[in-house]
């Protein structure tokens, strides 16, 4: 029965996703060829003609791409998980209207958690189209890196979409954004490896769930994937994403029934 | 309406409280109020803001836990079956909680989906709901641009998407003009002639008395009395009020004289801010008295009672500020 009714607050959700598909689609296309075209190819030439050893003999496209694809799964993440979230509660309050009716808070909160992880499938797919385009990809194993990509985008988007409920304004994510997303989206090893980060600090790089996403991400697409480093990094995600379903299912019930 | 087996065995009690609170931090919000709901009727909850009102509409929806106290629904319990109970209910709440981005059609699409209904049916209903509710002729239009008025009637259109056996109205018609709450008036008074069971908060005295068949009138979390807007009215004021309004300067000394009116004239007199209240057998009778006494009102108005006189009298309080 459960999961019937997230289905339901799932439709709703793409009922209104109809009226703004096409606009989403677009930047889901550019955003790839924008990066890939500026700094895969563009600072890429400076990056490879100084050849180095620390992106493991590979063009600078090659290297960051994947690690982009998990970046970008992150930015959907917080993109769903933030603002429509605070919205659907503060100012549309549509999930009050949502909870008159047979569905439960952890309904509400599945629901919206379904429509995220679509988005973050459509993105990533249209991503890793874009980057097999580019010739980015070295290995088959890099379609395995698409549902690496979205459990990274998850393990943002179920602890962002617990807390975002509890919020009383918006200001918070503006916030997160700014000493959250973009430096973890510039010092998780993104942009060029961590060992290029003081060794002090790299610890802290350990623990952002994005390191874990970019550095499967990259081994896969490489080729370079072992085993346990690889359920280590998917352990870790799912433990995150689990954490964030378990937090948000009481704090969905506990801003809308009060 | 369906003939299920609903509330308690060989009765047509829907809602049953007794003790019923709802207390948030340290405040008593519901401070053990009791009362039952019968099949067909409509119940009102008369108060002023804050009086409890919309908490016990919450919980009685089943999206706020009782803090002490016995509630059931429908037979149910509204803690162990929230889902169960809430899908027999139709829910007005009092601020809108339409979708302003979709049309109102796709409002009660997505509405009805939360209950399961399969798409043909919510289509047939919603065609024949805004048939109901006058607003056919928007159904493909944003709900956004649409008055006050229309998105209540839509909020209402959209409670009645499940076929409820029981529709909760949150204050109904607040905020809305004159004419939208005569239109809102109009639809309830119909549902109430199709048999729909209604429970409605409101602060607006001339709602209660055109729509209740039995109201509670709540202050500071508790009922204060219980009966038929009739019945209340004659319990607790008499057949007339005399209104008197005088120079703000000779307002005191006339409320002291007028008090010499009181046990052969007049059962009782308010001396409100800016006017005084006789209540009395005989308003002319009264307004005569009260000129022989050498008093000289601006205005002067004879009238009936209301239950506007049924709170001053029992609160000391008048109901809207």
């Amino acid at each position: 029965m459960g999961g019937s009714f997230a289905l339901r607050e799932f439709r709703s959700w793409l009922t209104n996703y109809r009226r703004t598909w096409r606009g989403s689609i677009y930047s889901s296309v550019l955003n790839p060829v924008l990066y890939l075209g500026a700094m895969g190819l563009g600072l890429g030439t400076l990056v490879d003609a100084h050849h180095s050893a620390s992106l493991g003999g590979v063009s600078y496209l090659v290297f960051l791409a994947p690690g982009l694809l998990a970046a970008q799964a992150m930015q959907t993440a917080m993109g769903e998980s933030t603002y429509p979230v605070l919205g659907s509660v503060k100012w549309r309050k549509v999930y009050q209207a949502a909870a008159a009716t047979p569905l439960r808070p952890a309904d509400i909160f599945h629901g919206h958690l379904l429509f995220t992880t679509m988005r973050l499938v459509m993105n990533c797919v249209i991503f890793l189209v874009v980057m097999t385009a580019f010739g980015a990809v070295r290995s088959p194993w890099a379609i395995a890196a698409l549902p690496v990509a979205v459990l990274t985008g998850l393990a943002f988007a179920t602890p962002i979409e617990a807390y975002a409920i509890t919020l009383a304004k918006e200001l918070t994510f503006s916030l997160w954004y700014r000493f959250g997303l973009i430096p973890l989206f510039l010092f998780s090893g993104t942009f060029f490896p961590i060992s290029q980060l003081p060794a002090w600090i790299r610890p802290l790089a350990y623990v952002t769930p994005l390191w874990h996403g970019v550095a499967l991400c990259r081994s896969l697409s490489l080729g370079t994937a072992t085993v346990w480093p690889a359920l280590g990094h998917v352990a870790y995600l799912v433990l995150l994403a689990a954490a964030g379903i378990a937090a948000g299912q009481r704090t969905y019930r506990r801003r809308l029934y009060v | 309406m369906t003939g299920s087996v609903t509330g308690v065995p060989g009765s047509d009690v829907l809602i049953h409280a007794r003790g019923l609170a709802k207390k948030f931090g340290g405040a008593m919000a519901v401070a053990g109020i009791d009362f039952d709901l019968h099949r067909g009727e409509a119940f009102g909850f008369l108060g002023p803001n804050g009086a409890g009102k919309s908490s016990t509409m919450r919980m009685i929806g089943c999206v706020s836990p009782p803090s002490g106290g016995e509630l059931s629904i429908l037979g149910l319990d509204p803690v162990a079956d929230g889902p169960a109970i809430r899908a027999r209910l139709g829910v007005v709440p009092q601020e809108d909680t339409l979708d302003l981005e979709l049309t109102v059609r796709e409002n009660l699409i997505i509405y009805g989906r939360y209950f399961g209904l399969p798409r043909q049916v919510i289509v047939e209903r919603a065609t024949r709901l805004l048939e109901f509710v006058q607003l056919s002729d928007r159904a493909d239009d944003e709900v956004e641009p649409l008055s006050g008025g229309m998105k209540r009637r839509l909020t209402i259109a959209r409670s009645l998407i499940n076929e409820p056996e029981i529709l909760l109205l949150d204050e109904p018609t607040t905020g809305l003009d004159p004419q939208a709450r005569h239109a809102v008036w109009d639809r309830l008074y119909r549902l109430k002639q199709q048999g729909v069971t209604l429970v409605l908060t409101t602060h607006y005295m001339d709602e209660a008395e055109q729509l209740c068949d039995r109201l509670v009138v709540m202050d500071r979390g508790q009922i204060a009395a219980e009966g038929s807007p009739r019945e209340l009215i004659e319990r607790y004021s008499s057949p007339e009020v005399l209104e008197l309004r005088f120079d703000p300067g000779d307002h005191q000394q006339a409320a002291e004289k007028l008090a010499e009116l009181l046990d052969a004239t007049a059962e009782r007199m308010e001396v409100l801010a800016d006017r005084i209240l006789l209540y009395t057998r005989n308003g002319d009778t009264a307004l005569a008295a009260a000129r022989g006494l050498g008093l000289e009102p601006i205005t002067s108005l004879v009238r009936r009672s209301t239950l506007e006189d049924v709170f001053l009298r029992l609160t000391g309080r008048r109901l809207e500020d």
